[in-house]
């Protein structure tokens, strides 16, 4: 109870859970048109690539303002998308190589950049533990206004475009015919996602930033295949992701906020791949399991009706023995009865022999025959 | 140049070729960001062998990040064979999720030793030739005699499996029928990426591991199409990066990691853009100058259809190419120009003649 006291009243905490939350719905609800469009390390990319973009703010404006370098960072990261799709249209590099090109080199430069201003070519002195892993800790009142601003207003175009990134995640033909520039609208998208990397960096960190891109959606399209609903869900997830890992991070000592989110979204995810409906891994054991019972039941009322036909009696009796050779697989029969008799199809009629009832013999023959 | 520069030098190139041989594989068979994912979970690993272990010197360090490799592989493949997501998200879920797990137990557990998840990431090469290893009365740097060491198993392995690396990487198909496991292949591909990561990390960082695996592998992608060739090339072009990151960050004094890096990109870059068969600018030159090829060679058909009719004294003008052909005059000026220096064509006071290799043109247009 203390916890969730420290949630609403201490300064700290509600701070950086709400940071976590804001980065958590954005980039929750932005993740899911990248994870549609296969699209989900374009995250990975764009924030690795943001690097020089932040030195280089800092170097032409001297300013270490948040805006500053956010401005920088998402300038870095688009010119990366840009160059990366470059690369794919113009050449036979997959998009795979162009992904990891960007990456690397974007990240290598940066940091080429960083330790040349600093005058010091160390680079685990050069204060990159911030940029590589967030510090949610040094998040003040106003950071947290401005991500909401930027995420707000990200979410904002998002709506307004509703209907046109729809057409760009699912069927790209059909909107470029209808006339849309699908090129724009993936600029547009582009541009989107990287508002919400940018807003998670300095919670976060570039290398766990992919991960809020990813998980959120991956979770949330297991259970929905609505884009709205999975949209809502993603963003969901995310938040409750950024609130319980600032929370988990506020009890132990010397736990950063940005693992503790990261891990909380992936047990999400993994929640979400195994229980949920229709696709989840549980589900769809049970079901085969319900699916594979259902066949022997019916394997068991078929072989009593074959047997009954031989002596012009429907109802004649038979061992059980008899069935059990008759069964397919490892499985025992005795179940199957006991199913039968509840559904009152099957009659034990002595100790071991077995007969169908009228409704059985009925059931059997619409089963067999159809009609 | 001082020793301990030649020294940085050698690592850097030893790391770069390492890199760059099974990051040829890499680009070949789509699976570059494998290498990302990699690069980060071995970090995991190295925790996890340490707590076994009990010491950061243990050479089971590497063989614990190596399996930690194969391991973020086997989870890769095994979500992507549920069906519930792609393996690009597959990649994006495993990697971060192990890495945090590796940073929360650093962070938790290990405080006090030296580990640190950004040296892993960062890597710094300039402290490298301090720490030495006697071997056979020679003092060498530790990190160039382990990076050697992966450098020959790569170079081994390729060699000793380059049929069967060839033939799963083009035709899978085929090789699965031949009776090589694809399977087999690849996770022995991903054990070998995996070591090398390893070994790299210490040199370069991780993240920079992938810019030697991937980019110089690309850039020689786009320069051949043979697969021994392009080997070499990715080596070679390694190498340039290495060894120019190195003056690079020599000369403004940065990270040199950080400059391979963006050499390597770079190098991509000249790639990309100059590449003789399949560069930008190779390409703009074969379309512009498809495009006076084909102007040509609709002008010979054009005469010859019309040659030795009555309708030629019209037809075969100048001025009628405008009408007939859509051309603006000045095209129809240079088209004729450029066919009369190639002898395709002869003007006749005001009409034009098809020369006899002009109507070989055209001949062979319509044939075609």
């Amino acid at each position: 109870m203390e916890l969730f006291n420290d949630l609403l009243f201490d300064y700290t905490l509600r701070t950086v859970a709400l940071g976590a939350a804001t980065l958590g719905l954005v980039s929750g609800a932005l993740g899911s048109f990248a994870l549609l469009r296969r699209q989900s390390l374009l995250g990975d990319a764009m924030s690795h690539a943001a690097l020089p973009g932040v030195v280089l703010a800092f170097m032409i404006t001297g300013s270490k303002s948040p805006l500053v370098l956010m401005l920088g960072a998402a300038v870095a990261g688009i010119l990366g998308t840009l160059l990366m799709m470059a690369v794919t249209r113009h050449s036979r590099i997959k998009g795979d190589s162009a992904l990891g090109i960007v990456l690397s080199v974007f990240f290598g430069f940066g940091l080429m950049l960083l330790t040349f201003l600093q005058r010091n070519p160390d680079a685990r002195q050069a204060g990159l533990n911030t940029f590589l892993f967030g510090q949610a800790a040094t998040l003040l009142e106003r950071d947290v206004i401005t991500m909401a601003m930027f995420g707000g207003g990200a979410l904002l175009l998002m709506v307004i475009f509703w209907k046109e990134l729809k057409l760009l995640s699912f069927d790209v033909d059909f909107g470029a015919s209808l006339g849309f520039s699908m090129r724009l609208l993936d600029i547009l998208l582009t541009s989107l996602l990287v508002v919400a990397i940018v807003i998670g960096l300095q919670a976060v960190g570039v290398v766990l930033m992919s991960a809020m891109i990813v998980a959120p959606a991956a979770a949330a399209r297991q259970w929905t295949d609505r884009l709205s609903l999975m949209i809502v869900l993603a963003a969901l997830f995310g938040a409750i992701a950024g609130v319980s890992g600032a929370m988990i991070s506020s009890l132990g000592s010397g736990l950063s906020t940005g693992p503790l989110v990261v891990l909380a979204i992936s047990a999400i995810a993994l929640l979400s791949f195994l229980l949920a409906p229709n696709r989840g891994l549980v589900w769809n054991w049970l079901q085969r399991r319900r699916s594979d019972q259902n066949l022997r039941v019916r394997a068991v009322l078929s072989n009593l009706y074959f047997l009954a036909q031989q002596h012009d009696n429907p109802e004649h009796a038979h061992e059980a023995t008899v069935l059990q050779t008759m069964a397919f697989g490892r499985f025992g029969i005795q179940k199957s009865l006991a199913v039968l008799t509840d559904l009152g199809w099957v009659q034990q009629v002595d100790q071991d022999r077995w007969a169908l009832t009228p409704a059985g013999a009925e059931e059997a023959e619409r089963y067999l025959i159809g009609g | 140049m001082t020793t301990s520069q030649i020294e940085i030098q050698l690592i850097a190139a030893v790391v770069a070729v390492a890199c760059a041989l099974p990051g040829v594989f890499l680009v070949l068979r789509q699976m570059a960001m494998m290498s990302d994912a990699i690069s980060h979970t071995v970090l995991l690993g190295i925790v996890v062998t340490f707590f076994l272990v009990g010491s950061m010197e243990s050479p089971l360090l590497i063989f614990g990040a190596a399996a930690m490799g194969l391991v973020t592989v086997s989870l890769v493949e095994l979500l992507n064979k549920t069906g519930l997501v792609k393996q690009d998200a597959a990649i994006g879920l495993i990697f971060p999720a192990l890495f945090s797990l590796a940073v929360i137990l650093i962070s938790r557990f290990a405080g006090g030793v030296h580990l640190d998840a950004d040296a892993v990431l960062l890597g710094e090469l300039a402290f490298a030739p301090f720490d030495r290893l006697d071997i056979l009365g020679l003092s060498i740097p530790k990190s160039l005699a382990v990076m050697s060491g992966i450098l020959m198993l790569n170079i081994l392995f390729i060699t000793l499996f380059f049929k069967e690396l060839k033939l799963a990487t083009f035709d899978a198909g085929l090789a699965a029928a031949f009776g090589l496991s694809p399977a087999l292949i690849h996770y022995a591909l991903m054990g070998l990426v995996s070591i090398t990561a390893v070994g790299a990390f210490d040199a370069v960082g991780s993240i920079l591991v992938v810019a030697l695996m991937i980019a110089p592998a690309a850039a020689a992608y786009l320069l051949t199409d043979n697969l021994s060739k392009m080997l070499g090339l990715a080596a070679l072009l390694g190498i340039i990066s290495a060894v120019g990151g190195y003056w690079l960050a020599r000369l403004m004094d940065a990270n040199i990691a950080g400059s391979m890096a963006t050499m390597a990109g770079l190098v991509f870059l000249m790639a990309f853009l100059f590449s003789p068969k399949r560069g930008l600018v190779a390409y703009a030159r074969r379309r512009g100058r498809q495009k006076w090829e084909f102007a040509q060679t609709s002008l010979a058909m054009h005469l010859m259809n019309h040659e030795d009719t009555p309708a030629a004294v019209d037809e075969c003008t100048v001025a009628h190419l405008q009408n007939h052909l859509r051309w603006q005059p000045e095209f129809a000026d240079q088209v004729l120009l450029k066919a009369q220096r190639r002898g395709y064509v002869q003007r006749e006071n005001g009409s034009l003649e098809l020369t006899d290799s002009g109507r070989t043109l055209a001949r062979q247009a319509l044939v075609r």
